[in-house]
């Protein structure tokens, strides 16, 4: 991978807990993302792979400023190289960083949809909407309806516009396809690709790994609310050599097309993290300093993985 | 547009005959309770005669009235009657129970829109207030406030008010619906709404707390729900919030709120017409329940009975009207 040197994104040592009563009064820090890193260069799309609860949506929130108040955030998250202040995120949401939300409940239920796909801001005329509408095969009077008229791909289409209708130079979507059809999911994808191929940058949340592996340019797989490997998506395709980490590859096996072989056990919980490096317990390579300390970021053969037995 | 006629004269049949049942079922009951009652209406009107009658005219009376007739008949007798609009003679006033409540009305039904009003906005900026500022000082403050005002009663409220205003300032007159000495044709509808804002106040009081406290909370709700989540994703702020989503998705429980607060409304009418003097429908009640005026006591249930049903019958309306999802739904 060429290496640019202007970064969009920066996350380092990223840490998120909660704040929650534990029994009757007792408080206690739920830790959900524990030293998470990811960089984002512009023109790019990366695709963050993991299993629920591997802290995936949580990342979104953090990165938009968006935490509720129970939430402490620990480590450092720059944009355009400069550090994201809660007064900066306030500033660049919605114009800067854009937002493809999950589902239809992130919609007003009672505001009709053109309204709400232009936004609060008066200066956007309709016109653009209604061609990014007809991109996407979704009818004209889509505009009149209200959210809860809408079929589930539709109202993924709608969010995805949502996004597009803005010029920010970041987006992240939180899995922007499921309900769609292979052609929309595709219209979909390949208008991100044009984003990022302007100089935009995307990040993609998701859990169909087979499309963001040919969308995407780099993959992050996360794991019990850490990064365990960003890898170029191309070694997603080569198949397990390519990949560094022992989760990684055992992601890529357990996907249908690749045999369909599980690992044993399961992701670990808040609350009750393991010692040394999350994916231990589970770990076929597992030595004696796994479970000591957790492992550095090491970058190898043009990735980067936190693993003692990367290769 | 023919379909949404349709639906709406489909509701309005069906509230018709359950209003009917309604009424139906609040006149047996109440008459009942009224004739099990130790009120007797020939002594009130004896009473009310102002002279000696002898023990044949009261047996004449009696006849009369048909007392020695079983409650059931008398119940029949008295429906049709009931039926052909005749609500019958008040022993008090000694005029059409019909009159007085159509007269008596009118000025409780000023009241109580003057104060139906206010509380509903009173009531609902303060509860967005509150939504908006949730957890800090304005809101706390605002809480207090409505705790104490919920937790006093309205009459001695009504009192204090009265005392304060009208005694110690002397902005406000000490009661009635028009200056006293002054004949009814030469009163001025500035007269009338002078006498009538003190008491709305106060009843406003009883009612707003309520639509205060639910919409805050309502707005709450809205203020944590994944949509404004997104709205704050998307770069708008806390008042472009309120504005373009809190509104909305809390105008439809506030005005249903505001509609089923007629019955609350009826009901604090009382109290305060009877700590103002105000001659309306609420002070009648009383009177004609402390002096045995059967045929005035029915008469105004079962008018307060229609119109706490009407205002929940407008409140459902409003629902299909203002909530697309009701709407398109039942179309």
């Amino acid at each position: 991978m060429e290496q640019k040197k202007e970064t969009l994104l920066e996350i380092h040592d990223l840490s998120i807990s909660f704040r929650m009563y534990h029994q009757g009064l007792e408080q206690k820090e739920l830790q959900v993302i524990s030293d998470l890193y990811l960089t984002i260069y512009p023109g790019e799309i990366v695709a963050v792979a993991g299993s629920s609860g591997s802290g995936k949506s949580l990342l979104a929130s953090a990165i938009l400023g968006l935490l509720p108040g129970n939430a402490t955030v620990h480590g450092h998250l720059h944009y355009q190289g400069q550090e994201l202040t809660p007064e900066r995120q306030r500033r660049l949401r919605g114009r800067e960083i854009a937002l493809v939300p999950q589902s239809v409940a992130y919609l007003d239920p009672l505001m009709k949809i053109g309204p709400q796909t232009d936004g609060h801001e008066k200066s956007r005329s309709p016109e653009r909407r209604r061609q990014l509408f007809a991109r996407f095969g979704l009818p004209e009077e889509t505009e009149g309806l209200y959210p809860f008229q809408l079929s589930g791909g539709m109202a993924r289409r709608v969010l995805v516009s949502t996004a597009l209708l803005t010029d920010a130079r970041l987006v992240i979507a939180d899995e922007p396809t499921p309900g769609m059809s292979l052609d929309q999911a595709l219209e979909a994808l390949g208008m991100f690709r044009e984003m990022a191929d302007e100089g935009r940058a995307v990040i993609l949340i998701t859990h169909d790994i087979d499309l963001a592996f040919e969308f995407a340019d780099r993959v992050a797989v996360f794991y019990g609310g850490t990064t365990v490997e960003t890898a170029p998506a191309s070694d997603f395709k080569k198949g397990p050599e390519a990949l560094r980490h022992p989760y990684s590859k055992a992601l890529w096996s357990a996907l249908p097309q690749n045999g369909f072989h599980p690992i044993p056990g399961f992701q670990p919980y808040p609350g009750d993290l393991p010692e040394g490096c999350l994916f231990a317990p589970r770990c076929p390579l597992k030595t004696a300093e796994c479970t000591a300390a957790v492992p550095p970021v090491q970058e190898i053969r043009g990735g980067e993985v936190r693993c003692y037995h990367g290769t | 547009m023919k379909g949404s006629l349709g639906r709406l004269a489909r509701i309005f049949l069906t509230y018709s005959i359950k209003m009917t049942t309604l009424l139906l079922a609040v006149s047996v009951i109440s008459f009942a309770l009224v004739s099990e009652s130790p009120v007797d209406p020939v002594q009130q009107y004896i009473l009310g005669l102002g002279t000696a009658v002898s023990p044949e005219q009261r047996e004449q009376i009696e006849d009369y009235w048909g007392v020695d007739e079983p409650p059931a008949e008398r119940y029949i007798h008295w429906l049709s009657e009931l039926l052909q609009g005749n609500l019958g003679e008040s022993l008090l006033y000694r005029r059409p129970v019909a009159d007085i409540i159509g007269e008596r009305f009118l000025n409780s039904l000023a009241l109580m829109l003057c104060a139906w009003v206010l509380s509903g906005g009173i009531g609902f900026t303060l509860g967005c207030i509150m939504g908006m500022y949730q957890g800090q000082w304005p809101d706390k403050i605002l809480k207090r406030i409505c705790y104490i005002i919920s937790s006093v009663p309205t009459f001695w409220l009504g009192l204090v008010l009265l005392l304060v205003f009208s005694v110690w300032l002397g902005w406000f007159p000490i009661g009635f619906s028009s200056p006293v000495g002054v004949l009814e044709e030469e009163v001025t509808i500035w007269q009338r709404l002078y006498h009538l804002i003190l008491p709305a106040f106060t009843l406003s009081l009883l009612s707003f707390v309520n639509i205060a406290l639910h919409t805050r909370q309502k707005l709450a709700d809205v203020l944590n729900s994944e949509y404004v989540l997104f709205a704050r994703a998307r770069g708008e702020g806390p008042w472009t919030i309120l504005r373009r989503h809190g509104l909305r998705n809390i105008l439809l429980p506030a005005v249903t709120l505001q509609f089923a607060s007629f019955a609350e409304l009826f009901g604090g009418s009382v109290l305060a017409e009877n700590v103002f003097s105000y001659p309306g429908l609420g002070s009648a009640v009383s009177a004609a329940g402390l002096n045995s005026d059967v045929p005035l006591l029915l008469g105004i249930t079962l008018f307060s009975t229609l119109f706490v049903c009407v205002g929940n019958m407008i409140a459902n309306l409003l629902y299909g009207i203002i909530d697309p999802q009701i709407q398109e739904v039942s179309l």
